[in-house]
């Protein structure tokens, strides 16, 4: 109940929002179309594997999407903070976990929707999906699952700095790991000796892959598991900070 | 306040509000009577000095503006040195050298785009408004500002320059060519700040940097970034076929590998711009002076 009530809360805050669904939506989209169109010419490229880049960019999309959950939800979480609507919540009996969980499931809804959302833009500009309507439902799955791991992150970062500004600082640091990564090229074709060692040692990569996998191969049972692998580790990581920076705050409090 | 204090810090973060009185700005060209300096010089000195002190000062500010040229050249010139093989792509000095002219030229606006973001965080905090009313001539911050801009990209060309270099870049144009390259960037330089002055002195918040930033982003994605304009296909030519930054990229590339392409062309186009934002940023001064 509690839960249900701040997760309906944090969708439509969200959604009520354009300044915050645009970018969502607007610059996946732009990136990916620029990039399909710019890129097009390495899959002539031998070894790379397909010969549609669109199949191969839109894996980047559900990373991109994921990341502006970071920043929507700690942005979101630090004006509760800076409003004082999170001290009033926190000095009410709802359980504590309660006020981070709500947040995540409704950053668990927004994050299936905008995978739907770039499913849709991706088989438009002309993506094939190669594991068919299944695949859509586990790529949504896997949207969701990373965009509420990175919405746990800026919850922390919210709950640590409660401050906006900071969270949006977080921005462009999490875009290097998009960077440095194998999201333009496969690994297989990263001729440059150490790119090629970051984007190994990279855990965006994996997740990536497994996006890309069920585009362009169909069922890669072990691009899955390393990308499913990666976004529950990612969860972990920032649901054990989300507690430890809640303490804190709620220490504050 | 003694010469290199901390200046007292208006909301907003940005240090130096009280530049009037700092013995330095006085060196800047300032005096008691005239905080800030009457002539257009003396002002521009001033407005200078105050945000390049605050910005080599201020790691925040500092080290994204290193930091994100050099990941686009890690990602692009590391990460896409394949393409270097793809049919088609013949460039003599190389796929580094290739994408060094993007970054360059990213830099070189995006130095002045953050510069309008300084002039829009200087609004917000008051700062901007205090210094309308003491400098002697208004004209001057504008150009206080470019010289900001200027000095700033500056810093960040060499940095890029530098690690390109180390990164084993090969040059093939000659001395004369290289001065060119350097040249039109730091038009570019210009035309980036012409364009986010004009925004920031119009909207006077730093909510209007998405409106700073994306049409640049945009101009520069659509262009080819990647292969060159001969490897585009489908829409992404078309559009890249009439856009500016095509020019300035493929003169860029033109001047690195000394094999001449659009050169005459990029100047034109950015002397042009040059001009239009000139006129775009000095018409937002008198909106900012009628809102003073």
């Amino acid at each position: 109940m509690q839960i249900g009530a701040l997760a309906k809360r944090s969708t439509l805050k969200t959604l009520r929002q354009p300044f915050q669904m645009f970018p969502i939506v607007f610059f996946p989209a732009m990136l990916l179309a620029v990039n399909a169109s710019g890129l097009q010419s390495a899959t002539r490229l031998p070894g790379f594997p397909t010969h549609s880049y669109i199949s191969f960019a839109i894996a980047v999309a559900f990373i991109q999407g994921a990341m502006f959950s970071l920043i929507n939800t700690g942005t979101n979480l630090a004006e509760d903070i800076e409003s004082g609507f999170f001290n009033r919540l926190a000095l009410t009996p709802m359980r504590r976990l309660a006020l981070i969980v709500g947040l995540l499931v409704g950053v668990a809804a927004l994050g299936a929707l905008q995978s739907g959302i770039y499913i849709f833009i991706g088989l438009i500009f002309g993506a094939h999906l190669d594991a068919g309507v299944a695949g859509a439902l586990v790529v949504i799955a896997l949207g969701s699952l990373a965009a509420t791991a990175f919405g746990a992150i800026g919850c922390a970062a919210a709950l640590k700095t409660g401050s906006g500004e900071a969270v949006q600082g977080m921005f462009p640091l999490f875009f290097v790991f998009i960077f440095l990564s194998s999201s333009n090229l496969p690994r297989n074709l990263l001729k440059t000796g150490w790119f090629h060692t970051i984007a190994t040692w990279n855990p965006i990569s994996y997740l990536i892959e497994a996006f890309r996998s069920l585009f362009i191969f169909g069922w890669d049972a072990a691009a899955l598991e390393r990308g499913f692998a990666v976004a529950i580790g990612l969860l972990a990581v920032g649901l054990g900070l989300v507690v430890l920076t809640l303490r804190g705050r709620l220490q504050r409090t | 306040m003694t010469p290199g204090a901390r200046p007292t810090e208006p909301a907003g973060g940005e240090a130096g509000s009280t530049m009037a009185s700092t013995p330095k700005a006085s060196g800047a060209g300032a005096n008691i009577n005239h905080p800030v300096g009457a002539g257009t010089w003396g002002v521009a000195g001033a407005v200078a000095w105050r945000s390049m002190h605050t910005y080599l000062r201020r790691p925040d500010l500092i080290v994204p503006s290193l930091v994100f040229p050099l990941v686009f050249l890690a990602s692009f010139a590391g990460g896409l040195s394949a393409l270097g093989s793809v049919p088609g792509f013949d460039f003599p000095a190389g796929y580094t050298a290739f994408q060094f002219v993007f970054v360059l030229t990213q830099s070189a606006l995006f130095s002045g785009l953050f510069t309008g973001f300084t002039v829009a965080v200087d609004f917000e905090s008051g700062f901007a408004r205090r210094l309308m009313l003491a400098a002697g001539n208004r004209r001057g911050i504008v150009l206080g500002y470019a010289l900001v801009a200027l000095s700033r990209a500056a810093i960040t060309l060499t940095v890029v320059t530098s690690v390109a270099l180390l990164a084993g870049m090969r040059i093939t144009g000659d001395g004369v060519d290289i001065f060119g390259l350097y040249g039109l960037a730091l038009l570019l330089v210009i035309v980036g700040y012409g364009w986010a002055a004009g925004v920031a002195f119009r909207f006077r918040s730093i909510q209007a940097g998405p409106l700073m930033q994306t049409p640049v982003f945009l101009i520069l994605f659509l262009a080819p970034v990647y292969v060159p304009l001969s490897l585009l296909k489908g829409w992404i030519h078309a559009v890249a076929s009439v856009n500016p930054a095509t020019a300035f990229l493929g003169a860029g590339r033109g001047l690195i590998s000394g094999v001449h392409e659009h050169t005459a062309l990029a100047f034109a186009c950015a002397l042009g711009l040059v001009v239009l934002f000139a006129i775009w940023t000095l018409s937002g001064l008198r909106a900012a002076e009628r809102s003073t």
